[in-house]
């Protein structure tokens, strides 16, 4: 799993019928040094919002498994809201 | 899944079996502020809907396949949806 911060959503009203019901969050992924780790769009089933630091599940027979599918191409899904990063014992984020 | 833009599409009479009738089209990958990074790619349309010029989104590896109408095929990128509007910042 990745940690990420959700900084957008995307729209979309044509896609595949499993994304029918779902929200799509535009996520930044986070490097513990604070580099940039490039983006991706995530299917999100726990409300997260734009600025929440979030765990990333990228793999997609868990995430088949995670929203009851038996097929279906979803890979990413946002399936936690981070509370607070700790490294070494320093608090390095908080949701 | 990535964003990325369809810049043209790829005719292929001679494919391997479970493919036909699916179009490929030639995609550039985007950063999440829609400019281009990275190397163009052939990604099915498991959308049937998408043109050149328009901006999508795009999952890559196994997941592509299970896309498509016949999920056990060779297909590494597959277009999943059409973007009407991406919104970065602000409240969702």
């Amino acid at each position: 799993m990745k940690v990420a911060t959700v900084v957008g959503t995307v729209v979309s009203t044509i896609n595949i019928p499993v994304l029918d019901k779902h929200r799509l969050l535009v996520c930044d992924l986070d490097n513990l040094d604070g580099s940039p780790g490039g983006y991706t769009i995530a299917v999100d089933v726990v409300d997260a919002g734009i600025g929440d630091t979030v765990l990333i599940l990228d793999e997609g027979s868990s995430a088949r498994q995670i929203l009851g599918l038996s097929a279906g191409a979803i890979r990413a899904v946002v399936v936690g809201i981070v509370d607070e990063l700790v490294v070494d014992d320093e608090v390095i984020a908080v949701g | 899944m990535q964003l990325g833009r369809v810049l043209g599409r790829v005719v292929a009479s001679e494919k391997s079996p479970g493919l036909e009738g699916i179009r490929f089209l030639i995609v550039q990958p985007l950063d999440k502020s829609e400019k281009p990074k990275g190397e163009t790619l052939v990604a099915a349309d498991a959308v049937f809907m998408a043109g050149p010029g328009e901006l999508v989104y795009f999952v890559a590896s196994r997941e592509a396949a299970e896309a498509l109408p016949e999920p056990f095929v060779p297909v590494d990128h597959a277009i999943v949806g059409i973007v009407d509007q991406v919104h970065l910042g602000g409240s969702a």
